[in-house]
């Protein structure tokens, strides 16, 4: 199956009340797909064909502000006319799903993936997945949708996928039975809702003198989603078998040199690692799952054992480094033992990161740190 | 609202910042934006009404004597109500010189 249409299949079962569309490459199949299902009759659904992605979002924002489970998803310029409303949709609490295929922001024009579209978005406010393959694309719209409604959580959540390594890619997945989705995902029941019955104001404007309060708020119940994120992926391996964490590793534990990658390109570099181990090197891997709030504490389980991190990021902050480098470097910054942190920026745009790329970059950070490089940042393949 | 909002705690705002309360709106003081605030000569006041008719944020009220009297609480020292009386009886003064 198609991870887009899989994707669409999994909306599908999470019984969303309304879903906005606009189209732009590579996140088209998801809503085409969900279209399908909403004309055949197979989803009670309002399906909004709307004049521009800013308004996709703000159709998100009204729905779920009277009680409704809500849907859509974007990529890249498409993200960006949104990005005012991202921040108002956390702001209010309200939950909602977002799918991110990821696609390069322009100029130059490029349809092909990489996070830069996600990265623009970054302090948004929204809970943000980052997943590996198709199954857990499928996986997270229930997890999404638990997580987000969940009164102790109250927050919209962005599922990032690769585009078109993820969401043109047909591959196996497992679906799961309706009844058991069911009992995982009960209906949405909203703690406040624009009803005429009951006024109240949402959106209101805030004076210098509370607004503080209000960021505040926002940003510790932010952090306090992570005991419920942790039991609500918990609580779906339990139903699936499938256990999904903050940070994952991957022959990790006793490695001297960790490469830390998020998104699709974790399933690549796990193939470098085994080459790697073969070869009887110290390797290992450290996939970031949960991007915000980001996993401080599990990060630094992960890693401070390690002599050197070897930091791949898929978008650019131009002028600084990478973004997963930064944080992974603030992460680490208060420990007095610390591993070295080398970073690339590799496969932007879509430029393929094979298996012995990520080999050809653990060798060179070794090389670079063991003559005493601890700050290394480079783009990987860069020509000239 | 029971209490200004800058004594407010980030602990005590409902989720999403929601007014739960309809109406509430009455209970903010938006006569402390002001610099100037309307002073009215009685003796030239000919009760038409032009400054209860004009004024935006309808601070002005009728009072038990019969003149129109701007409610400091809410009124913002725009000076509308001043620019329209056609004889001359509101002038706008400095806040501070009265106290």
């Amino acid at each position: 199956m198609e991870v887009s249409i899989a994707a669409a299949e999994a909306v599908k079962q999470a019984n969303v009340d309304v879903i906005s569309a606009y189209p732009i490459t590579p996140q088209t199949h998801i809503v085409e797909h969900l279209s399908e299902i909403v004309a055949n009759g197979e989803l009670d659904a309002e399906f909004f064909c709307v004049e521009s992605e800013h308004s996709a979002l703000s159709v998100c924002v009204g729905a779920a502000a009277t009680g409704a489970r809500t849907f859509t998803c974007t990529s890249s310029q498409g993200l960006a006319l949104m990005s005012e409303i991202t921040y108002i949709a956390s702001g209010l609490r309200l939950p909602m799903l977002m799918i991110i295929s990821n696609r390069t922001l322009s100029a130059p024009l490029s349809i092909w993936n990489d996070h830069s579209d996600t990265m623009s978005i970054r302090d948004c406010g929204w809970i943000q997945f980052f997943v590996e393959n198709g199954q857990e694309v499928y996986d997270h719209v229930f997890v999404s949708y638990r997580l987000g409604e969940d009164r102790q959580v109250l927050f919209p959540v962005i599922v990032n996928m690769d585009g078109f390594i993820l969401s043109h890619v047909i591959e196996p997945i497992e679906l799961i039975e309706q009844e058991k989705i069911d009992r995982f995902l009960p209906p949405y029941e909203p703690l406040h809702q624009l009803h005429p019955d009951h006024p109240i104001t949402m959106g209101a404007f805030a004076l210098p003198s509370i607004f503080a309060e209000a960021k505040k708020a926002q940003e510790e119940a932010l952090l306090s989603s992570m005991p419920k994120i942790i039991e609500t992926w918990k609580a779906f391996g339990d139903m699936t078998g499938r256990y999904y964490h903050p940070v994952e590793t991957y022959k990790a534990e006793d490695a001297d040199t960790l490469l830390i990658t998020m998104g699709s390109c974790s399933e690549t570099a796990s193939v470098a690692v085994d080459k790697m181990r073969e070869e009887g090197r110290s390797v290992g891997l450290v996939k970031l799952r949960l991007w915000r709030p980001f996993p401080f504490d599990d990060l630094k389980k992960a890693t401070l054992h390690a002599k050197q991190l070897v930091v791949i990021d898929r978008a650019i902050s131009v002028g600084a480094c990478g973004p997963v480098a930064s944080e992974v470097k603030a992460a680490l910054y208060g420990k007095d033992q610390r591993p070295a942190i080398y970073n690339f920026v590799a496969g932007i745009s879509g430029r393929d990161v094979t298996p012995s790329d990520f080999v050809k970059m653990v060798d060179k950070a070794e090389i670079e740190i063991e003559e005493g490089n601890k700050e290394g940042y480079e783009i990987y393949g860069v020509r000239g | 609202m029971t209490k200004p909002e800058s004594e407010w705690t980030w602990k005590e705002l409902t989720i999403g910042n929601v007014v739960l309360e309809p109406g509430n709106a009455s209970q903010y003081r938006t006569g402390d934006w002001k610099t100037l605030k309307p002073v009215l000569k009685k003796e030239l006041c000919i009760h038409c009404g032009l400054c209860y008719i004009f004024c935006p944020d309808m601070a002005y009220n009728l009072n038990e004597e019969n003149y129109f009297i701007a409610d400091l609480f809410y009124c913002k020292g725009c000076g509308i109500c001043a620019k329209e009386c056609p004889t001359g009886a509101i002038t706008m003064v400095l806040e501070e010189e009265e106290k």
